[in-house]
């Protein structure tokens, strides 16, 4: 089967070659990180945290994110998904090895990696994410290629794989639940303390990565003769619609808490985010984007028409993928460092070589998309 | 079989390659490393070690391992050596305060430390020394 | 079973997934052995600091405590140390009472109390929050009551720092040494990629003799000793007023104690 990925049209070629480079760019711009230290990078001894973490936050909720076609197809039987779920999978698997990578270039000693396996430590969270982390890549890495060879042989898939999938569903939530749990149990970082930390990341989670996945079966139907069908990509878009509706319902919530108690420790990383605290405000022009692409994007949703008319579907799509990368990808890492323990605000902003080794990275997670959605195209263009 | 004699050259371009370092230097040997004990400390100490040498040379990594677990994370900075005496357990303080380089310096300049000696023949790599401080003086 | 591309790969990620093999056996095993070496030296302690404001000096420009903690420990001198420099790493280090205590400081509290200059350091915590995230306990609490580093095991993933409510620790963001003023040979230095933090100075306290910092002072501002002894000096002198720990609400239950 794999061996379909080395053949293809000129575009696929070129298109992998271009990944291949800015994985190069990328690999460059690493090797000068293990060299000098994270130094090159923007962090800071307050805001030790940056764009990695918030990249594999933001990744880990659209490889969650697979759960909203496979929970339909698998357990409710909607059968509009039926040629949806294996691309909405093969997302997950991309997704995830991006999240594991962000996790290595983040770390200050890498080559000390394995002694997360050598000295278990079950009191840590980050120890069970990465627990679930890679359970998750192999659920849905085996169900998937095996759901592959399935529609490849015209055969109903065997009962283990099923089980995998049916395992992959509640899992799919405790990885970004954990992930979650990594920031909401820390005690002096107060704007993560809060219990709906998971519940907002889950749904953040599900727009983001159906916005995503949206997108992708565009892309397929335009470069490949594989089309979901258009009521797949409509169920689809209404489960965005709630999703992007109860996040930003959620962050309103935030919003009350707040500043109708007016406790300072609540509102100081609001405030350095949407307007500016003690004079820092760097991050403000950001946000308030991700907050009109949010809101604009949620609106264009919930309109039917501009919903079903794939032109503005595409770009509500667009919209908030965008506004949650900027949220989940970055302000919500940074501004639980502010301030820090003596009140005090430093800024965060990535250098060019942190973002060339994220795009690096990105461009690794696209890669394996590409690879693997070739491998389906190519088994479902056969059968058409 | 056709294309034999390109493969067959092939195969003896690739046996030839990879056993390169066995047939390479045959002949010749390298000098074995010679261990410099004759700082003060290791005179005083009738060049004996914490352990007898013998035992040392095969299972200094575990002692070492041993020690940085027992001093680190137990907070027991005291060995009872096999023989009865008792060393504070360091390795700059107690394992550098002999082995270290020789009153003669080494090559370029650069004190061969005891340990490099050892290590830089048998191409075993250490990552001691990044934070570990090796004494810059040897010891008069 | 036949040679096949797929069975290769089944094989491998079989043979891969031994590697959970090893945390699994680790786990049940119960991390025997190596963790805490042979014997575990102490009985249960807390050892605790107590800060007396009164005699401190820090306002009128004396620096001996941290002069003397960051000589004898190595730690390297980066950047402006009136300003935050973004990649400082300091063990101790000092803060106005205001910025410290902010929960306290009110706007008619005195201006010389608001500005009034402390020593702050890691807490050595009861309940601390940065041993109970690092996935490879590279951070962890002895049974004295010392919250200690395994530099040799941390992975430098940073959650210890996040996990801090105090801001107590220090990455290494480059190689430490080159910003080392004078290397003290008796102690190690770090590597770049590893968190760092005051150690109580374990290796001191281990052989019967006070932090550099207690005995440096020579304002007598600085008392340490065990919290579980009763009869310690310490003990004695928390019963007789009132003194300040930091953020005691972060429920990390920390052992630095500030006597105003």
């Amino acid at each position: 089967m794999l061996e379909r990925a080395f053949s293809g049209s000129g575009r696929y070629r070129a298109w992998v070659l271009f990944l291949l480079a800015l994985i190069g760019v990328g690999a460059v711009a690493y090797s000068v990180q293990l060299n000098r230290g994270l130094t090159v990078t923007g962090l800071s001894r307050d805001v030790s945290w940056g764009l990695y973490v918030g990249q594999l936050t933001f990744l880990v909720g659209v490889a969650a994110s697979a759960v909203m076609v496979v929970l339909p197809y698998y357990f409710h039987d909607v059968k509009a998904f039926g040629r949806l779920v294996i691309f909405g999978e093969f997302l997950a698997v991309a997704a995830v090895i991006m999240c594991l990578l962000f996790v290595v270039v983040d770390l200050g000693k890498p080559m000390r990696l394995f002694n997360v396996l050598l000295h278990p430590t079950p009191h840590s969270v980050l120890f069970w994410d990465m627990v679930v982390l890679n359970g998750y890549l192999l659920l849905n890495l085996v169900s998937g290629y095996h759901l592959l060879e399935a529609e490849l042989k015209a055969v109903a898939p065997p009962r283990w794989v099923k089980n995998l999938v049916y395992i992959s569903v509640p899992w799919a939530v405790s990885i970004h639940t954990v992930t979650a749990f990594l920031y909401a149990g820390l005690p002096g970082r107060h704007y993560w303390l809060t219990a709906l930390l998971a519940v907002r990341f889950l749904a953040s989670a599900f727009a983001a990565g159906p916005a995503f996945l949206i997108g992708l079966t565009f892309v397929l139907r335009k470069f490949t003769r594989v089309d979901v069908g258009r009521e797949a990509v409509q169920k689809l878009s209404v489960i965005m619609t709630y999703a992007m509706l109860i996040s930003i319902f959620f962050v309103g919530l935030e919003f009350f808490t707040a500043f109708y108690s007016q406790v300072p420790t609540h509102m100081h990383a609001l405030q350095y985010l949407f307007a500016g605290l003690e004079g820092h405000s760097k991050l403000v022009p950001l946000m308030w984007t991700c907050a009109v692409l949010g809101v604009g994007g949620a609106v264009l949703l919930v309109n039917p028409k501009t919903r079903a008319q794939e032109s503005t579907l595409i770009f509500a799509c667009v919209a908030v993928f965008v506004s949650l990368w900027i949220d989940k990808g970055l302000g919500l890492i940074v501004a639980g460092f502010v301030p820090n323990a003596f009140g005090r605000v430093t800024d965060y902003s990535p250098t060019g070589l942190e973002a060339l080794v994220t795009m690096g990275v990105w461009a690794v997670g696209l890669l394996v998309l590409t690879v693997l959605c070739k491998l389906a195209v190519s088994v479902r263009e056969e059968g058409l | 079989m056709p294309d034999a004699p390109k493969l067959i050259v092939g195969l003896v371009l690739f046996a030839a390659l990879v056993t390169l370092p066995f047939w390479f230097d045959a002949g010749k040997s390298a000098a074995a490393p010679a261990l410099d004990l004759s700082t003060a400390q290791a005179q005083a100490l009738k060049k004996s070690c914490v352990e007898p040498t013998p035992w040392m040379r095969a299972n200094h990594p575990v002692l070492l391992n041993q020690w940085r677990n027992q001093a680190v994370r137990g907070g027991n900075r005291v060995y009872t050596a096999t023989d009865g005496q008792q060393y504070p357990i360091s390795l700059q303080n107690t394992c550098l305060k002999c082995h270290t380089g020789g009153p003669n310096g080494g090559q370029n300049g650069r004190q061969q430390q005891f340990c490099d000696t050892c290590h830089g023949y048998t191409a075993v790599q250490l990552d001691c020394w990044g934070c570990h401080v090796q004494s810059k003086e040897a010891s008069r | 079973m036949a040679t096949t591309r797929r069975n290769l790969l089944k094989l491998g990620g079989l043979a891969g997934l031994g590697l959970v093999l090893l945390p699994v056996g680790t786990l049940l095993a119960g991390e025997a052995a190596g963790a805490t070496g042979a014997s575990a030296k102490g009985d249960r302690k807390q050892w605790a600091m107590l800060i007396d404001l009164n005699k401190c000096q820090a306002s009128a420009g004396c620096r001996d405590c941290i002069g003397a903690c960051h000589a004898a420990h190595n730690v390297p001198d980066i950047g402006d140390p009136l300003a935050d420099s973004k990649e400082e790493v300091k063990w101790i280090w000092t803060e106005t009472f205001a910025e410290t205590f902010g929960d306290q400081a009110d706007e008619y509290m005195a201006d010389e109390l608001k500005q009034k200059l402390l020593p702050v350091m890691c807490n050595h915590c009861t309940h601390p929050a940065c041993v109970r995230v690092c996935p490879t306990e590279a951070t962890y609490k002895r049974p004295d009551g010392i919250v200690a580093m395994d530099y040799h095991r941390c992975i430098g993933c940073r959650y210890c720092m996040a996990a801090c409510p105090h801001g107590a620790r220090s990455f290494n963001f480059r190689d430490p040494r080159p910003s080392i003023r004078e290397v003290n040979p008796a102690f190690p230095t770090r590597e770049r990629g590893v968190v760092e933090k005051c150690n109580f100075c374990a290796e001191r306290v281990d052989v019967g003799m006070l932090p550099a910092c207690v005995t440096a002072c020579k304002y007598g501002a600085l008392a340490f000793g065990d919290l579980t002894d009763t009869n310690s000096a310490i003990r004695k002198a928390l019963r007789e007023g009132y003194a300040l720990r930091r953020k005691p609400d972060s429920g990390t239950d920390p052992n630095v104690y500030y006597r105003v």
